[in-house]
């Protein structure tokens, strides 16, 4: 089968009473002729690297190649421990952990591309923040990654996953859609209310663009894979709360095609317009790469 | 070009910055490494679109470099592959051109080696997906993904017949397959994406008995 459409799985997810992760490793199986374990071996192998990604640059200031950005993650750490913030301590770890992730991605360090490295940041953000709390089993946080894969893939294969493509929306959008739907997942929801947590969680990213300072994966990208990350856990706890998507969540990814193709090339990874247009943004190209460019 | 494996997405496990212009770039250049065949001693990268815009910044140079140079998306190599360039001898040059009507993030890769050249063009897809569109200037389409077989041969009738059933007295599925040629009779490519692994024993027969196959080649990314 093609992994095109969200209701298609669902509706399969359904009818063999299994989850849309379980789904799709058999459907992965079936592609690769690999088995069940070989497959769950690599997808704790990918876990263990998102892990020590999303750990890094918590223990110690991580900094990126340009000098630009770094230290983000650190900096949250620090102010979770005085114990006054606003947002849940345990939300405020995802996001630490997802900027974590992001800076070791633009210190050219070790990551897993979820599904792509400028969008790196929010599903490990979200999974590693799960695990501290002890509350689930990591075989099954593990095994949530497949759902996010089968939400991963639906995008990819309906719209795009590439921000030169489809803008920032198709990168932190799709990262966000798929976070929610693996929490979706691992609290125990339904395949019908994973489907709403995508499109929840997407809604609420589209028409963002894919506006790099200095064409670097780093201002804005860092910031919006931290904040994301927290989106991504309220729209799962939205779908658990049994909110639903009015705008069925194939259609809200088709729609995303649709605005993605509408873009203008300033705004699709280019570091011409928005944020790297700004005074500043240009100047911090020009103390990279010199007036030139 | 489809999404087929849960580690397109969950994947690859890359160096930063951009699975795109980073993970996607370092299979373009091991993908023409793979097609050259031998150690390259000179290589042009001709980039287009957003790779054109942005491939200082994300390190597509180092990426593509490090691809060339036979790394792959994991290797802590990649940032320093200028250096690796230098050290065993690799010129390199990069311009930023238009390559006409291709995904934006396109590069067009032209390698030498002591005997061989190729000339190839290639996108990244997104995700670290990538795909080539012209392989020596004729348009045949192959992502590396699946072992690839590259047959340079001369344009006669019966031999895509012939390939495949040599392929299926093996055992193998073919899971894509292009022909393209410069004229009747002329030279052609046929590239022959299967789904098991090639052997180097297959190759070695397909090449001392089929007197039109000029050579061969086998692509894998991984």
């Amino acid at each position: 089968m093609s992994v095109k459409y969200l209701h298609e799985l669902i509706a399969l997810a359904e009818s063999q009473h299994v989850s849309i992760g379980e789904l799709i490793l058999a459907v992965e199986q079936e592609q690769t002729g690999r088995t069940r374990s070989e497959i769950m071996e690599q997808m704790e192998k990918q876990f263990t690297v998102m892990e020590s990604s999303a750990q890094k640059g918590v223990h110690e200031p991580v900094y990126s190649r340009s000098g630009l950005t770094g230290g983000d993650a650190y900096l949250v750490k620090k102010y979770i421990e005085q114990g006054r913030t606003f947002v849940n301590p345990s939300t405020l770890r995802a996001m630490s952990y997802a900027l974590s992730v992001s800076e070791v991605n633009a210190g050219m360090g070790c990551i897993v591309a979820t599904p792509t490295a400028g969008s790196a940041g929010i599903l490990p953000g979200v999974l590693v923040s799960v695990l501290d709390s002890g509350k689930y089993k990591r075989e099954d946080i593990v095994s949530s990654l497949l759902t996010a894969a089968a939400v991963g893939l639906v995008i990819a294969n309906s719209a795009s996953i590439a921000g030169a493509t489809g803008g920032c929306q198709a990168e932190v959008g799709s990262a966000t859609a798929m976070a929610a739907a693996a929490l979706v997942e691992i609290g125990g929801g339904s395949p019908q209310q994973v489907g709403h947590a995508v499109g929840l969680a997407l809604k609420n990213s589209l028409g963002l663009v894919c506006d790099p300072v200095a064409g670097l994966v780093e201002i804005p990208c860092i910031i919006r894979n931290g904040l994301h990350a927290i989106t991504a856990l309220a729209a799962a706890d939205m779908a658990l709360a049994g909110v639903k998507s009015v705008i069925p969540p194939d259609e809200v990814i088709q729609v995303m095609r649709t605005i993605g193709q509408e873009m203008p090339l300033s705004l699709r990874e280019t570091g011409i317009g928005g944020l790297a247009s700004t005074p500043t943004g240009i100047r911090l190209r020009e103390s990279i790469f010199g007036k030139s460019t | 070009m489809k999404y087929n494996s849960v580690f397109d997405i969950i994947g690859p496990i890359m160096v930063g910055p951009s699975s795109s212009h980073t993970a996607g770039a370092v299979r373009i250049g091991n993908i023409a490494r793979q097609v050259l065949g031998e150690p390259p001693t000179e290589v042009t990268f001709q980039l287009m679109g957003s790779f054109a815009e942005t491939y200082r910044g994300h390190g597509t140079d180092l990426a593509l470099l490090a691809g060339v140079l036979g790394l792959t998306t994991e290797s802590e190599q990649v940032p320093k592959a200028n250096k690796l360039a230098t050290e065993v001898g690799l010129a390199y040059m990069f311009s930023q051109v238009n390559l006409g009507y291709y995904h934006p993030n396109t590069v067009s890769v032209i390698l030498r080696g002591c005997t061989k050249t190729a000339q190839l063009i290639a996108s990244s897809l997104g995700g670290g997906k990538v795909e080539v569109q012209e392989l020596d200037e004729l348009p045949v389409k192959f992502s590396g993904e699946k072992s690839t077989l590259i047959l340079y041969h001369v344009d006669q009738k019966g031999f895509i017949s012939m390939i495949s059933r040599r392929l299926e007295a093996e055992g193998y599925n073919i899971a894509r397959l292009s022909l393209e040629r410069w004229s009747r009779g002329g030279t052609a490519i046929t590239v022959c994406e299967v789904d098991e692994e090639l052997t180097d024993a297959f190759l070695q027969t397909l090449t001392t008995t089929i007197p039109i196959l000029h050579d061969v080649r086998v692509v894998k990314t991984l």
